[in-house]
């Protein structure tokens, strides 16, 4: 049963992670004169969902790195053009690092990244009021796996909406 | 507490006058040394010692008797330089620890040390612990010693006695009176839980400090042993808290304004040293704990972290990548002169300086395994003591002769505490009730 629950929340977050992923690759700009009824149109613009399927909520990292390549970059250009377009909204952007460090520098490591996530959004014209960071080193892996692959996934920023979207 | 010190010091007196007493009728062996295992060498001929279940004159006092001998038997058979000889093997029935044994009957069993002991119920309902530690060859009392105590504290004065044997026979103090603190972990990875859980060295008496609802990491002694200092999730902002044993309350340590983490006493427990992080840089400071006063030892861009004291306060060993990769540096206690000391390959982090100051231990990163080594201050001397998928985060035993850390053996698996001497050779998992990380072992109790 357990194993069952543990598979299930497992293949949860890869298909969530894909998701966004993917989101973050092809995204067309986000829609905001759309007229679409809802229920069809995927999520509501201005919420949180809106943010994490159509914007991208994380940004990923090299192994021992905090510096920002292209495509979080770009992933981050588009949340500074989201959060512009919502102006009321406030985040807790996370740093995060996989499990090949020690404890205590990955949670140095974490804060790095973060912050190099928000001094970039901050460069973009949003409000550092607006933009909390913490990490949580090691601590808390979005892949529970011990692999390359998962690895790669832990190495990330997630930029979480705190408060200020549509519901 | 006091009571104890006291009953110490009548104690000693009483282990004089017993030593100076003609000890038997057979003749003594005067070939052989006093009794000595060489604290480098011992595990190579750990020392066969023989400890009878302690004497009791009713039901009580045999029963708590049984359970310090069994304590004291474990205690020095865990340190691998004893050798605890089954008492099935035993030819004589101690029945009057006054009475010399008949040594005998103990060399015939290989004994070189043997342990006798008695325990008597005091009108006031506390019990009195008595032993002697008798050198089998030479056929002496080398110690006794005897406590008084609450009957619920009979595991501490076993492991105090330990500590004696242990002192009396290596000539360095013992680390058996003390506890471990550490992260208890639960649940899948990625919603971990991580609760603070302090036990004795040995295991025993395990329980929680804090909740289930958010997480801790990086416990660490005060030098009273009365004070832990963390890192907590608690508030959703990680920062360095205080936990007083005494009075179970916790509290923020200062008002920093970024996260506060891989904090450490000062060897005086006046101040703690600690890593802020200012916007994605990591230096290190140190805080009064009575003035609140807060001063910047470290000023560089790179990551500065992971500070550990000398034992004489006046240097500490810290982590930081400013030279590219993580290294060990050693800076004075005020922020001057820092040096990098570690030029081996790979990553060094969490330095700990020995109680004792010769030596650091560290965990080291390479190859995709991690180890956990000691080098001497100057960074001469690097040894590498155990290895594994992780090793990680080592503390010293409170005579520096032993560290623990914690271990996630191969990929996947869950952490679990073990320690090591400083031979490499005596390498055994620690029995915690659930996964464990970060342990940090206390100095000797008061």
């Amino acid at each position: 049963m357990r194993k069952i629950a543990l598979a299930a929340t497992v293949a949860a977050l890869l298909v969530a992670g894909c998701a966004s992923q993917r989101a973050a690759e092809t995204a067309p700009a986000p829609a905001t004169d759309t007229t679409a009824p809802q229920d069809q149109a995927g999520p509501v613009p201005g919420s949180v969902e809106d943010f994490r399927v159509s914007v991208g909520d994380r940004i990923f990292f090299a192994l021992d790195q905090s510096s920002l390549s292209t495509e979080a970059r770009q992933i981050l250009d588009r949340q500074a053009a989201w959060l512009r377009r919502y102006p009321n909204v406030r985040v807790l952007l996370a740093g995060n690092c996989d499990e090949r460090g020690t404890r205590e520098y990955n949670l140095a490591l974490g804060a790095r990244r973060a912050a190099a996530a928000r001094d970039y959004l901050v460069s973009l014209g949003i409000a550092a009021a607006r933009v909390e960071t913490v990490s949580y080193g090691k601590e808390r892996p979005l892949d529970p796996r011990s692999t390359e692959e998962a690895w790669a996934v832990n190495r990330n920023a997630h930029t979480q909406i705190v408060s200020g979207a549509v519901s | 507490m006091r009571r104890i010190v006291r009953e110490f010091a009548l104690a000693v007196i009483a282990a004089l006058a017993l030593a100076a007493s003609p000890a038997a009728a057979q003749a003594p062996d005067p070939a052989r040394g006093p009794l000595h295992v060489d604290i480098t060498q011992g595990h190579l001929d750990p020392m066969p010692i023989a400890i009878p279940d302690f004497i009791g004159a009713d039901a009580r006092a045999g029963e708590i008797g049984r359970d310090i001998a069994a304590v004291i038997r474990a205690d020095l058979e865990r340190s691998a330089l004893f050798r605890s000889i089954d008492p099935a093997a035993f030819i004589e029935r101690i029945g009057d620890i006054n009475v010399p044994p008949r040594f005998a009957d103990w060399s015939v069993v290989n004994a070189q040390a043997l342990v006798v002991g008695q325990t008597t119920m005091l009108p006031d309902g506390r019990v009195r612990v008595e032993f002697r530690l008798w050198d089998v060859f030479r056929q002496e009392a080398v110690l006794g010693l005897q406590f008084a105590t609450t009957q619920d504290n009979w595991r501490r004065i076993a492991h105090r006695v330990a500590d004696q044997i242990y002192r009396q026979i290596t000539g360095e103090a013992g680390y058996f009176d003390s506890r471990i603190v550490f992260v208890s972990e639960s649940g899948p990875r990625t919603r971990r839980v991580k609760r603070l859980m302090i036990m004795d060295q040995d295991g025993a008496n395990p329980f929680y400090l804090t909740g289930a609802d958010y997480q801790v990491l990086t416990p660490r002694f005060s030098p009273s042993t009365q004070m832990i200092a963390y890192m907590s999730f608690e508030t959703g902002r990680p920062r360095v808290y205080l936990f007083n044993l005494e009075t179970n309350r916790r509290e923020v340590l200062g008002d920093f304004p970024g996260m506060t983490f891989a904090p450490r006493f000062s060897p005086d427990g006046h101040s703690v040293v600690l890593t802020l992080d200012m916007n994605g840089n990591s230096e290190i400071f140190s805080m009064d704990l009575r003035t609140r006063a807060r001063v910047r030892l470290t000023n560089h861009p790179s990551i500065d972290t992971s500070p550990s004291y000398a034992p004489d306060g006046r240097q500490i060993v810290f982590t930081s990548d400013r030279a590219g990769s993580q290294q060990l540096y050693v800076m004075g206690a005020d922020g001057s002169g820092p040096r990098r000391i570690s030029f081996g390959q790979g990553n060094y982090s969490t330095p700990v300086w020995s109680p004792r100051g010769d030596l650091i231990a560290f965990t080291r990163q390479q190859g995709g395994r991690f180890a956990i080594g000691v080098m001497r201050p100057d960074g001469s001397g690097e040894r590498i003591l155990s290895e594994s998928y992780l090793d990680e985060g080592p503390t010293w035993s409170p005579n520096g002769r032993v560290i623990m850390f914690f271990r996630e053996a191969r990929p996947g698996a869950g952490p679990r505490v073990w320690s090591v001497d400083l031979t490499g050779r005596n390498l055994r998992q620690m029995p915690t009730p659930t996964d464990a990380s970060d342990p940090a072992w206390s100095p000797l109790l008061p």
